[in-house]
């Protein structure tokens, strides 16, 4: 983005302050256009008449991203990378989470195919209110022939609809796929020193976007870029070459750092999202256990410096779980919100007879007791202490959930134990086992302890509730 | 429509732009369009005219291609679907490569490196470790290629004082060692590799064993006998019985130049620090994800407790992957440029509890307890990696040494870790053609 405050933007808008982009005035908008959570389009005024249309136009320029986006796929399920205005997500929030693909080989029989992309497309992990999944399929060429190629992208086709990453240095047979799956908008993969020409010419003519391929050789992915703009071919992916071990992958992570840096601080030229191939990793370690750890270690330092896009190959669950996580944790927006309201809430249904949960508001900790007990369809009461946002070890650590709390917690409910319960019974956390005493003195309940993870609260509860003795 | 057009014109308006490529190009003639539409124009004149016209609109085109202009985009656009044969000539493939060459700038705003601080101490400075470790001294985030990084990261492994419950892949590597502290330090330096030794002396909790702190810091003896690595000494987390019984553990330990873990701002850090000053130890400064926290307590130790700037290491709190990571990455990433772009009260090396990566029921938990995940595979593999990735991440956002457990982790972070450090040499694969690999 070439401008940063919101005055710069409101010198573009029409200054009415006619409320039609469900802002108050026109500044207010201007602000969500700096932080990227609006649009020049979302200003329907100046879409709609002629007078703002250059104006339009200029914001539109000043606005676009510093990396280039770039759409794969069609549909739903396409996905976009690159997109990023800064080098630290604290200072506003990374775009386009990095897109995994999954391999598969033209080689494989059927039934290993079907396998694979059946993995790819159906793994997930639930994650505070929502479900972590995986995005797209690369299908290399191994057989060297296009009739194969082609066959297997058809195949692949007629089995999900997850983007594809097409494989193969071979002009002939990128072209081959691209004549089964072009209206896909699959990315192609790649044009190097080599086939640039033709690679570039498929690109123009199929129109679909394209890797660059320069292993360890910045001028040469700069050229190429550079060369490929100006055929008008700017839906561009960079891959400088993922070497998986020693010294060059060191220099690797250095031209992950180098490419975003010089994109960001405004080289037009080579900001473009950026491609790493952890695969690689498999070409190093013969044992499948690890060359799977090393590919999950390799694309862990590139999912947080900077790339935007990957193919692997492990679809074991030990490596796709922390892939995942990770990926979220950089690419959550560092804006949003740590906690939840205090208070008591409810799960389900709950009456008199129903368990009363004690935790904090830390955002984390608040949806993770909550899908765990939901999900077990239980009705029950939470209490939500205020912990500054503070999970429930360090919190009892640090001295933001006490008994006190947790009494304040009730008290500003109104939710009187004796009156609207059976048991005058809480449940603490197992991690809080030391606040016991204090509770039972302070809140004047009998206190159980549960178990230190919420996920054994279904198995906890079975035994423990309803307690022994009214 | 009777515009003129001389060239000679275009040729001094091109003059002011400052085109150095255009230096040395003279159009030559002075030709003067009188172009007039409407009928009556002799065909063969017409031909002439537009002839003239074609070549003129070339050689203008070639300027504006040497200005840099699209002309070729330009000319396909216009001439449209009916010109397609024209499109065709105007856009000629390119041929060769636009030779340019990569080039970024380091960083200016980093200008002042992290503080150095010496862990250990060798006979020759009054203790007994065989070696010193030393953390800090970056000028740049890490492993950029802004600045060589002085140091390399450590691991220093976790040592209990009694048994406690911990996830099966890690307790099967303990469970010889348990309850032997000494033999337990042993056993992480000489057979995992292990950088340092923190001892964690958790019975003093007055709700576990409520060992008295004289009793506790026999076992930190025990442990400066049994390995001769430096250490890190730990409490029970408990803030009423902490300070004392890391004043009794520093008094045993005086002139080992171990790290006193922690003062915070909800205990009496000024016993913790004057401990460490009056023994010669390192004090880690211990915060909850919280940056201006982090600048209070360390502005504490300084000026209210005399602590010198080579013995303060920073603890910003470590969150498990899944578990808050997102903050506790950011947290050092930000107190990290802070320090380098010259915060001196941020300035100093940081270190992680990497251990609460087994808090993640992903390390430990035999299955999903949701039923809607896919099946999380076998928790032997997840575990080692969990812990791994949270603190491989923290690597990446400026920490300098990482508490950690499991055998495999360890090895594989420090794997990592030297290697974008520029450590390992290593054969790596020819990767031109990787798609072809087998794999
Ligand atoms: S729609 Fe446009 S003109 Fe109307 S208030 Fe919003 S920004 Fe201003």
């Amino acid at each position: 983005m070439k401008i940063n405050s919101p005055l710069d933007a409101y010198k573009y808008l029409p200054g009415t302050n006619c409320g039609r982009c469900g802002e108050d005035t026109c500044m207010a908008f201007a602000s969500h256009l700096i932080d990227r959570s609006k649009s020049g389009e979302d200003c329907l005024p100046m879409v709609e008449e002629d007078k703002y249309a250059k104006k339009l136009e200029e914001l539109e320029k000043l606005l676009a991203p510093e990396i280039k986006e770039v759409t794969i796929g069609t549909g739903e399920k396409s996905v976009t990378i690159g997109g990023d205005d800064v080098l630290f997500r604290h200072k506003l929030t990374f775009f386009n989470k990095t897109a995994y693909a999954y391999d598969v080989t033209d080689t494989m029989d059927d039934k290993e195919l079907e396998e694979r992309i059946n993995t790819i497309q159906t793994f997930k992990k639930f994650y505070v209110g929502e479900f972590l999944t995986l995005d797209m399929v690369a299908v290399r060429c191994v057989s060297g022939k296009p009739e194969t190629f082609a066959e297997t992208v058809k195949k692949v086709i007629g089995l999900t609809e997850l983007p594809l990453v097409l494989c193969s240095f071979d002009p002939a047979v990128l072209k081959a796929a691209l004549e089964v799956a072009s209206d896909k908008k699959p990315l192609m993969y790649a044009a190097n020193q080599e086939n640039w020409k033709e690679v570039a010419g498929l690109a123009k003519e199929y129109e679909v976007p394209v890797t660059l391929f320069a292993p360890n050789d910045l001028d040469l992915l700069k050229s190429m870029a550079k060369t490929f703009a100006e055929m008008g071919i700017e839906d561009l992916v960079l891959d400088p070459g993922t070497f998986p071990t020693g010294r060059e992958l060191k220099t690797t992570f250095e031209n992950f750092l180098k490419i975003r840096r010089a994109g960001i601080d405004g080289d037009g030229e080579i900001a473009y999202p950026i491609m790493a191939v952890p695969l690689t990793a498999w070409m190093a370690y013969d044992d499948d256990v690890s060359a799977s750890y090393w590919e999950t270690v390799v694309a862990s330092v590139l999912t947080v410096k900077y790339g935007d896009i990957m193919i692997m190959h492990s679809i074991e669950p030990y490596a796709l779980l922390p892939e995942m996580h990770l990926r979220d944790t950089i690419y959550t927006d560092p804006r949003k919100p740590v906690t939840v309201d205090p208070g008591v809430w409810e799960v389900g249904s709950p009456t008199a007879d129903s368990p009363i949960i004690v935790t904090t508001n830390f955002a984390l900790t608040y949806y993770t007791v909550e899908s765990d007990i939901a999900s077990n369809k239980i009705d029950c009461y939470i209490v939500v202490a205020d912990t500054e946002g503070i999970g429930v070890e360090a919190a009892v650590a640090g001295g933001q959930l006490t008994a006190d709390k947790i009494k304040k917690t009730l008290e500003n409910a109104k939710f009187d134990l004796k009156e609207k319960t059976n048991y005058n019974t809480v449940i603490l956390p197992g991690l809080s086992a030391r606040l016991q005493g204090d509770v039972e003195d302070k809140v004047g309940s009998r206190v159980l302890i549960g178990p230190a993870d919420s996920g054994r609260l279904p198995g906890w509860l079975e035994k423990n509730w309803p307690p022994q003795n009214k | 429509m009777s515009d003129k057009l001389k060239l000679s014109d275009l040729n001094s308006i091109l003059k002011d732009l400052d085109v150095e490529s255009l230096e040395g190009v003279t159009i030559e003639g002075d030709i003067e369009l009188d172009i007039q539409g409407g009928g009556g124009m002799n065909p063969a004149m017409a031909y002439a005219l537009g002839h003239e016209a074609a070549q003129i609109s070339l050689h203008v085109a070639n300027i504006a291609r040497m200005l840099g202009y699209p002309v070729d985009q330009l000319f396909a656009q216009c001439l449209g679907a009916g010109g397609e044969t024209a499109a065709l000539q105007a856009e000629p493939a390119i041929e060769e490569l636009m030779q340019t060459k990569f080039d970024v700038a380091r960083s200016s705003e980093w200008n002042t490196p992290i503080q150095e601080v010496t862990l250990g101490a060798t006979s020759a400075d009054g203790g007994s470790r065989g070696h010193t470790i030393t953390l800090g001294g970056e000028k740049a985030m890490p492993f950029y290629f802004d600045a060589e990084m002085p140091n390399r990261n450590y691991v220093t492994m976790d040592v209990f004082d009694m048994p406690i419950s911990m996830a099966k892949s890690v307790k099967s590597n303990y469970e010889d060692v348990m309850g032997d502290p000494a033999e337990w330090a042993k056993k992480v330096v000489n057979e995992y590799n292990a950088d340092m030794v923190t001892i964690h002396l958790i019975s003093t909790d007055p709700l576990i064993n409520d060992t008295p702190a004289k009793e506790a810091a026999k076992v930190v003896e025990d442990v400066l006998q049994a390995v001769d690595v430096p250490i890190v000494i730990g409490g029970s987390g408990n803030p009423q019985k902490d300070p004392e019984v890391l004043e009794k553990a520093a008094e045993v330990a005086e002139g080992e130049r171990a790290l006193l873990a922690s003062a915070s701002l909800n205990l009496d850090y000024e016993r913790v620090a004057k401990a460490a000053t009056d023994y010669g130890h390192a004090v880690l400064s211990w915060t909850q994800l919280e940056i201006n926290a982090q600048k209070e307590l360390n502005r504490k130790l300084m000026k209210q407790c005399n602590v010198p700037r080579d013995s303060i290491v920073m603890d910003p709190t470590t969150a498990a992957l899944g578990y808050g990571l997102d903050y506790a990455y950011s947290n050092m990433e930000r107190i990290r440029l802070s320090a380098l772009m010259g915060d001196d009260e941020l300035n100093f090396p940081m270190s992680s509890g990497t251990t609460n990566a087994w808090g993640a029921r992903e390390s430990w938990m035999k299955e999903s307890p949701l039923k809607e995940d896919s099946d999380w595979g076998p928790r032997e593999y997840r575990g080692p990696i969990w812990e791994i990735v949270t603190g491989l991440s923290l690597a990446l956002a400026g920490n300098d040494m990482f508490m950690m457990m499991h055998p495999t982790s360890v090895q594989v972070l420090k794997e990592i870790t030297q290697t974008l450090y520029g450590n390992i040499e290593a054969k790596t694969p020819d990767i031109t053609n990787w798609i072809t690999a087998e794999v």
